[in-house]
């Protein structure tokens, strides 16, 4: 699929639907090393989302994740509302005023994103966050030679970073209070960075 | 789980519009995007503070609004960070044309928000600072952490900053007295028993029958240990002894010394506390100048106490002791 206008708003829906399916689970990982909000506040956010897409008409693509990335930092707070929303906002302005995109247009926003994550987060690998599922997942669409299996990958590598957080300890937001404590535990904010790599596949892949 | 609640996702709307009944004659409140605001915003030739947080530490902030402290509060959900569109809109609501500070408590939500609505605010031509707080010296391994919480010292600087933008200071200055008071005052808490947020309905910890945790956050977070339950005098020591030693405070020193309830604790323990606190800085020659003592930064019904000690200046003193005329904290008026 191309990344378009359309295929991007579908990849949102299916984030959404992720967000609300996973509520549950995420609001378990988020209870264990957080404030046990990230799957209320995601769906919440992602609800909000989806309403302000279907109230107005969308240019393009980059203004589809401009939409969500302003209705995510309006109703999520805690960390994960100017996460995400930097991460969507930077992607978008990479988009914005493109019909379509290939493979290296849509690493570039992605590049962009992840940029933004850690100017706004100052979290570096390993700190235990979403850039944790993050990095392995741009660098191995960097790698790969279409848009399908750069996707493919991108899910595999954030799947593997997501879990590769639960022996870490954590460096950065409330969980990195608990120490040592936050040990044996997965990153709730990496766990939602995989089902949006894992959205982005069923909308674009293939 | 036991509240005087409608529902749990209308606490804070309905606590704002509790906050304009009672107070509409000095406070306007707005419900969408949520914050509180002097009538008389913004003041021509004034800087402008706004502070804000999550909602459950009350009177903190919103009951601090008014002449002589803050001029805008925004309110997040429970335990959780306000967001950039409230602090964008209240940044412009007391936008008196000398600047605007954010007095901001360091937690990773509230720095990012505040942070996005200081780009926010410069974006519309606003001349925007911030200030955080962090003093919690419980937080011991800040380089491996998010770092110190923001907690009491924050109550203190907007009061002192509150009464040095009422006296037309600039916004340099006021920024500049914010750090040194954050700089200066150190703090350290602890629970008997745990809080209850109206979401989860569920306590944020467990915590034995004859259980303390010296060093607990304002949301719960972990202190430095458990032990059995103790008597004031211990728990003071326990307390301001770190306090003491990691500004640290000396003999000659004049301080501020203020012990906060955590929401559940009766006045009468407060003043147990104070008493052994007073008791252990005069041993060590500090001199308390001023004092606080009462609900002040809370942690909804949680039961327990913080102590926070302010190394004064005579600035600090002069901007302390100034009129102040809000819900939270009136004097001189």
């Amino acid at each position: 699929m191309p990344v378009n206008r359309d295929t991007v708003l579908d990849w949102m829906r299916r984030f959404a639907g992720e967000m609300a399916e996973h509520r549950a689970e995420l609001v378990r990982l988020d209870t264990a090393i957080g404030d046990g909000d990230h799957g209320t506040n995601m769906d919440r956010g992602m609800r909000k989302a989806l309403e302000r897409l279907d109230s107005a008409d969308q240019a393009d693509a980059g203004a589809v994740l401009k939409t969500v990335a302003m209705a995510l930092v309006s109703t999520v707070g805690g960390a994960a509302g100017p996460l995400y929303g930097t991460l969507f906002l930077q992607m978008g302005g990479a988009l914005a005023g493109r019909d379509e995109v290939d493979l290296d247009g849509y690493v570039e926003a992605w590049r962009k994103g992840l940029q933004g994550v850690q100017t706004r987060g100052k979290a570096e690998p390993g700190d235990k966050t979403m850039v944790d599922a993050l990095v392995p997942a741009v660098d191995a669409m960097e790698r790969a030679p279409d848009l399908d299996t750069a996707l493919k990958e991108a899910v595999d590598a954030a799947e593997r970073g997501t879990r590769d957080t639960i022996p870490m300890v954590a460096r950065k937001g409330r969980a990195s209070y608990l120490g040592e404590r936050s040990r044996g535990h997965q990153d709730p904010g990496a766990t939602s960075t995989y089902y949006l790599y894992r959205s982005a596949a069923e909308a674009l892949g293939g | 789980m036991k509240k005087l609640i409608n529902a749990p996702d209308a606490v804070v709307q309905d606590a704002l519009r509790g906050m304009e009944a009672a107070h509409g004659d000095r406070l306007r409140v707005s419900y969408d995007p949520a914050f509180v605001v002097r009538v008389d915003a913004p003041v021509e030739g004034k800087v402008g503070l706004v502070s804000g947080g999550g909602s459950g530490h009350e009177p903190m902030h919103g009951g601090f609004v008014g002449p002589g402290m803050l001029d805008a509060a925004c309110p997040g959900e429970v335990f959780t960070s306000p967001t950039p569109d409230q602090m964008e809109a209240a940044t412009k609501a007391v936008n008196g044309g000398a600047g605007v500070l954010h007095i901001v408590k360091n937690y990773t939500g509230d720095v990012m928000n505040f942070d996005m609505a200081a780009d926010l605010g410069r974006g519309e031509g606003i001349e925007v600072e911030s200030v955080l707080t962090n003093d919690d010296v419980a937080v011991e391994d800040s380089l491996y952490t998010a770092g110190r919480r923001g907690v009491g010292v924050t109550v203190l600087l907007e009061k002192i900053c509150g009464g040095a933008a009422e006296d037309r200071r600039s916004l340099a200055d006021v920024a500049e007295l914010g750090r040194r008071v954050n700089a200066n005052g150190r703090s350290m808490g602890m629970a008997l028993t745990p809080c209850i947020t109206p979401a989860s309905g569920d306590p944020s910890f467990e915590l034995g029958d004859n259980e303390i945790e010296i060093g607990i956050g304002i949301h719960g977070e972990p202190g430095r240990f458990r032990e059995e339950t103790r008597s004031a005098a211990e728990v003071a020591e326990r307390l301001a002894g770190p306090i003491v030693d990691d500004l640290p405070f000396n003999s000659g020193d004049r301080v501020l010394a203020f012990v906060n309830g955590m929401g559940g604790t009766p006045l009468i323990e407060l003043y147990v506390m104070y008493g052994e606190v007073a008791r252990l800085l005069g041993d060590r020659g500090i001199q308390i100048e001023r004092n606080l003592i009462g609900n002040y930064i809370t942690s909804l019904e949680m039961q327990g106490c913080s102590i926070t000690l302010l190394r004064l200046d005579d600035e600090m003193i002069r901007y302390w002791d100034a009129p102040v005329d809000t819900p939270g904290l009136r004097w001189g008026v």
